[in-house]
């Protein structure tokens, strides 16, 4: 007696597991379309100017990006949920602020290092609790994040404070050699371990599972009894931490602070997650993704300086040329999916 | 042996909502292997009752008592471990994760801190295999399915924890008459496995062929509780209402409105063949002419409301056709049945009527300004002709056109947006419980000026969960029942018993 | 009494008073007034005039956080205007007539409509949330002012159009006049018109609106266009003040301030009732705030943690009232998600 094995299939659904295959592809199609569009940017740079095609090229994307990816990293989390979090380029810039200047008074890096990500993680989580607690939207608690860490910035120095510690500028000059006379930076290793860091919370642990069901329907998760308010608040705090992670990657990668580094930062993190193919409306989308987004940004910025003839501001209307379209595309695809 | 103590006992529950008491003294039983439905119309506390139980709402006053212990809960999470699950009607799951993962999302099999996939999909393809759900990909996402296959993965969901308590809340409001036999069959296989199953339905005929036992609440207090076949339809709907068969025999009088009979249009004002739309209503064939008076009966839920809506074009309509003065025409928004000269007061005057924060003044003249679009403002002499007008002429208290609509009482909310059609002098005036939560006054003043605007010649659909009332006020009564509309009377000696008669399904 | 502490424009203008107070107390000629070649100086009008950008901004956001938008591509439209104006007068060939001023005024006002029609249609027409819709200008613009600039600094030398923000008419400075014409003409144009009813209505209960036979869709567009246009006389204002344009830094952070304008003059960021005269006020509070930092010897960049602590207590102020009307009654709202709050 099986009273379902009646039920019609949906339509289409002609064989189960081949549809399944296909429909599993679907669910990639925005991030697959933003790596298309990467190897179509690369191909075309390769065939304009013979150095593009370089492996050197390619790892000098995420030599420049390190800050960038792992900002994104922690914008891919709030934005899966549905938030959004407008401080990170003033957290970015807090961090190194700090930074700079114990080091500066002589503080080791190893006291310097922690407390920089403890004050990046505090000020997330507080942010967090405020949106969670107050139900304010995340907008306006993170604009006024944004508004305290830039001020905190000042506060600390009006003036570009240069690091000259010796770990830190180990960690600027280091190479770190790969096959043939190709090479990345240390900071290159750190945000590749956040990332993976990343990818394993949000795919292999029930809190990263619980974030894509925030995103996805809310008042659902809260009634299939998943820890709501716990993880909102985590997702801030998680973006927080980024932030100071990537604050102490520019300061590897400048080797100063100075209160206006980063000015604008949240917006390439905010375009490389959308580019990436997440839904801002949350509950779509990959940390991978985000990273691919930051290379195309990082591309966009190369194949600039490449060309000679195009200006810099191309970057931001191409940047914002790319949002417009892959907002659009999100538009049509959760028109059709929900 | 086992039917001897509930698996859930609730007794004496109290909650309470500033300004309302939703639950008073409620007690409620279900016990292991059975099906017990939960009956009562809209706002008799169901809804309160079972959020209640699943941790939704904590109690003001009471006691709940799970398998023997008593509980408390303050959040869905407690009840769940308690061994209640709930599948409500509007599918509580994630759309955007795959099948498996909302069957099993929160208790993921791990290894190491670490989701164990293929634990998830072997176990994800055991619970659907256990309700015949083997052609379902547990990878696919869930939005791909049906609203059918997203209730069952739901009920997966509550056979994965063993849950003992199964509480579906309208579960078959969008299934198709085929989708609701296999969720009936995956019921019936659940309850003979001992689940106990709370089962809420608008649909009586569902109800009587599912459940074993009922409970009955109105107004939030408890009416009784009875095995299902020793209750007949008839009686479980005056039950409902709160009117005893004998008493409503006698209240059987000849209506107080006089019909107009001058009524010799040929052609009606709107006229519907077959509308519908898809999980809403279906074969709605209606036509109202000039100054004529229609009622919408049924019970609370039986899609009253959205056959309002289709006609206003609030909702869209996919089935069938609507002719308005013998022209076919298609109502696609609000805007196109204003166009068309009908005006329609919600049921839900707060969240669909109301401009909360406005004035009286810009609340009554608010359609026909929307009409004028907003560079024509409407003179502010105009604007105070008609709102003294109203005022007067429908009584509205304080008479202060400047008064925050909040401000006012129900009522007087209630004849502001009458009066906000008025103003616009539609065709056909679509009232949808215009009279639900007012005082008497105020609920005279709007019958009698339903009957007065007729006899001006206005079509007037008028829609009321209060039988007497419809048939008070109506020439003719359409029947609403599950969804679909079921007869058609002429309203010369009908009584509240024969459309109750109808609504129950049979000759008594 | 009573009425007077219900009133919401109360404690915003308290605020304002008390920080003017505060000045006061620390300079004693703060509040004095003088008038010098027929023009009138002072630190009012240096707070009246380095505040008009904001408060033009502010007035179109008001309109547009009514309708419970938000606009963020002001500050990207404040440095087009910018950067159109001063490179038309700076490549013309009479570049200090009045025509020319004109033309170039008359030229970056048009595009700023422009860019308004085309948020507006992102929003309304194709129904993108509009903080996203926003973004994309936002990101965009100010690639596009670099674009018209050349990337350069462009100077201009026009004294007709230095006039705009720095000259000065019937004793008062031109930016405040052109300003308060603005508040006239929004005042008017939502007062005389329907326009401010209906877009309250909008942002009270877009459902019951709708089914009042509301076309929302024009309501929304006319005001992302006149938050562009504000935007783009904002931009006029502040190339003019310092005759050039400067793509990367004009209006930078501007709609930040813009919304915190319009969220301390009572406008909720949820929608509805507004007040435009609650906005000037919290504008110039935000404005007095930066002049008083200035006036305590603080250095003035960080006026920016006084702002966030102004913001946060605004909004958990407005929050308690919010969240007993969401909670306790309604603990699950069960709106759809495109009607929630576009935030």
């Amino acid at each position: 007696m099986s009273p379902l094995s009646t039920l019609t299939p949906p339509l289409k659904k002609s064989s189960a597991i081949g549809y399944g295959r296909l429909r599993g592809g679907a669910r990639y199609a925005p991030t697959l379309a933003t790596l298309g569009l990467f190897l179509a940017m690369f191909a075309v740079g390769a065939g304009m100017y013979p150095s593009f095609l370089s492996g050197q090229v390619l790892l000098n994307l995420f030599i420049d990006n390190t800050f960038l990816t792992v900002l994104a990293v922690g914008m891919t989390f709030v934005i899966l949920t549905g938030g959004i979090d407008l401080s990170v380029g003033a957290v970015v810039a807090l961090s190194m602020m700090v930074c700079a200047s114990l080091l500066q008074a002589g503080w080791n890096p190893s006291m310097v290092i922690p407390l920089v990500i403890l004050i990046g993680g505090g000020l997330g989580t507080l942010m967090g609790l405020v949106i969670q607690y107050f139900d304010i939207q995340p907008f306006i608690v993170t604009l006024a994040g944004m508004f305290l860490a830039r001020g905190l910035c000042y506060v600390i120095s009006l003036d570009s404070i240069p690091v000259t510690d010796p770990f830190f500028t180990s960690m600027a000059q280091a190479r770190i050699p790969l096959a043939g006379d190709l090479f990345i930076s240390p900071g290159v290793l750190i945000a590749v371990a956040v990332v993976a860091v990343a990818f394993f919370i949000l795919h292999h642990t029930r809190f990263g599972r619980t974030v894509y069901a925030l995103g996805g329907n809310e008042h659902s998760a809260m009634l299939m009894g998943l820890n709501v308010k716990g993880t909102k608040v985590a997702v801030y705090a998680v973006s927080g931490l980024c932030s100071a992670v990537a604050g102490l990657l520019f300061s590897f990668y400048s080797l100063s602070g100075y209160s206006l580094a980063a000015q604008g930062m949240e917006l390439d993190a905010i375009a490389a997650v959308v580019i990436g193919g997440t839904l801002l409306t949350g509950g779509t989308g990959y940390v991978l993704g985000s990273v691919v987004g930051v290379l195309v940004l990082g591309i966009v910025q190369t194949f600039i300086a490449y060309d000679g003839t195009l200006s810099s501001w191309w970057t931001k209307i191409v940047i914002g040329g790319l949002l417009l379209v892959f907002i659009l595309l999100q538009r049509l695809f959760s028109r059709k999916t929900y | 042996m086992n039917k001897i103590v509930p698996v859930v006992q609730m007794d004496d529950i109290e909650i309470g909502f500033p300004g309302v008491k939703a639950l008073d003294r409620v007690s409620f039983r279900l016990f292991q292997g059975e099906v017990h439905a939960l009956m009562g119309e809209n706002g008799a506390g169901k809804s309160t009752l079972i959020k209640a139980l699943t941790g939704v709402y904590s109690i003001d006053a009471g006691t709940i008592v799970v398998l023997g212990e008593s509980k408390r809960f303050s959040t869905p999470a407690e009840s769940q471990a308690a061994g209640i699950s709930t599948v409500y009607q509007e599918v509580n799951l994630c759309p955007n994760l795959s099948v498996e993962e909302n069957i099993l999302l929160g208790r993921e099999p791990r290894r190491r801190g670490s989701i164990d996939w293929r634990g998830v999909r072997a176990r994800g393809k055991e619970v659907l295999a256990q309700l015949h759900l083997e052609h379902v990909d547990p990878g696919s996402l869930l939005s791909e399915h049906s609203i059918a296959i997203q209730q069952l993965i739901a009920i997966a969901r509550s056979v994965e924890v063993n849950a003992k308590v199964l509480i579906l809340d309208e579960p078959t409001s969008s299934l198709d008459a085929g989708e609701v036999a296999q969720l009936f069959d995956v019921i019936r296989e659940l309850r003979d496995r001992g689940v106990a199953i709370l089962f809420v339905s608008h649909f009586l005929e569902q109800v009587y062929e599912i459940s074993d036992r009922m409970t009955v609440l109105r107004n939030g207090c408890l009416v009784g509780e009875f095995m299902t076949r020793d209750l007949s339809r008839i009686s479980l709907i005056s039950k409902m209402m709160g009117k005893e068969m004998d008493v409503l025999a006698e209240l059987d009088q000849a209506p107080v409105r006089i019909k107009s009979t001058s009524n010799a249009s040929v052609v009606p004002f709107i006229e519907t063949e077959g509308l519908g739309r898809k999980g809403s209503v279906s074969k709605v064939n209606l036509s109202i002419y000039p100054g004529e008076v229609v009622g919408l009966a049924g019970l609370l839920g039986a899609g009253r409301t959205e056959i309002a809506r289709l006609l206003f074009g609030a909702d869209k309509s996919d089935q069938g056709s609507i002719k308005i003065k013998g022209k076919p025409q298609k109502l696609r928004s609000p805007r196109s049945a204003i166009d068309a000269n009908i005006g329609f007061c919600s049921e839900d005057r707060k969240e669909e009527g109301l401009i909360g924060d406005l004035t009286v003044r810009d609340n009554l003249v608010l359609a026909m300004q929307a009409s004028k679009g907003w560079a024509r403002r409407i003179p502010r002499r105009v604007q105070d002709q008609l709102v003294d007008e109203f005022i007067t002429t429908l009584d509205i208290r304080p008479a202060n056109p400047d008064a925050l609509i909040r401000n006012l009482s129900g009522g007087n909310q209630q004849k502001v947006l009458l009066a906000r059609w008025l103003v616009t002098n539609p065709e056909l005036l679509i009232l949808d419980e215009p009279t639900r939560g007012i005082d008497i006054g105020a609920k005279t003043q709007i019958q009698k000026l339903v009957a007065k605007l007729a006899s001006k010649g206005m079509a007037v659909l008028f829609v009321s969960s209060e039988i007497d009332e419809v048939l008070r006020v109506s020439d003719r009564v359409a029947v609403i029942k599950d969804r679909e509309m079921v007869a058609e009377v002429i309203n010369d000696d009908i009584s509240e018993h024969d459309v109750m008669a109808v609504i129950a399904g049979g000759p008594e | 009494m009573k009425s007077l502490l219900k009133n919401r424009l109360t404690w915003p203008l308290v605020a304002l008073l008390a920080l003017l107070a505060l000045n006061q107390v620390f300079r004693a000629d703060f509040l004095a007034l003088r008038m010098q070649d027929g023009h009138l100086y002072g630190s009012l009008i240096d707070i009246l005039r380095n505040g008009a950008p904001t408060v033009l901004i502010a007035l179109g956001m008001t309109l547009v956080v009514a309708t419970r938008g938000i606009d963020l591509s002001v500050g990207a439209i404040v440095a087009i205007a910018g950067a159109i104006s001063c490179s038309y007068i700076a490549s013309s060939s009479d570049p200090s007539s009045l025509a020319t001023a004109g033309t170039a005024a008359a030229i970056a006002v048009v595009a700023g409509l422009a860019l308004g029609v085309w948020n507006g249609f992102l929003v309304s027409v194709i129904g993108v949330q509009p903080i996203i819709a926003t973004l994309v200008l936002m990101t965009a613009g100010r690639g596009v002012a670099q674009l018209v600039t050349g990337g350069q600094i462009v100077s201009v030398s026009n004294d007709h159009y230095k006039s705009i923000g720095a000259g000065y008419a019937f004793t008062l400075p031109i930016s405040i006049l052109i300003t308060a014409a603005v508040f006239v003409l929004a005042a008017v144009l939502t007062r005389r018109t329907a326009l401010g009813t209906l877009i309250e209505a909008v942002g009270i209960n877009p459902v019951a609106s709708r089914l009042a036979g509301i076309r929302a869709r024009n309501i929304i567009w006319i005001v992302y266009v006149f938050s562009a246009l504000c935007a783009a006389i904002a931009g006029l204002m502040i190339s003019s003040n310092v005759t050039a344009a400067d793509a990367n830094n004009a209006g930078l952070y501007i709609e930040m301030d813009a919304i915190l304008a319009v969220v301390i003059g009572g406008t909720s960021l949820a929608g509805g009732r507004y007040s435009l005269v609650g906005t000037v006020i919290g504008a110039f509070i935000i404005q007095t705030l930066t002049t008083t930092v200035y006036t305590l010897g603080i250095p003035p960049e960080v006026t920016l943690v006084f702002k966030a602590l102004v913001v946060l207590s605004v909004c958990l102020l407005q929050a308690p009232a919010a969240r007993n009307a969401l909670r306790r009654f309604r603990p699950a709202p069960k709106l759809p998600a495109k009607e929630k709050v576009a935030i």
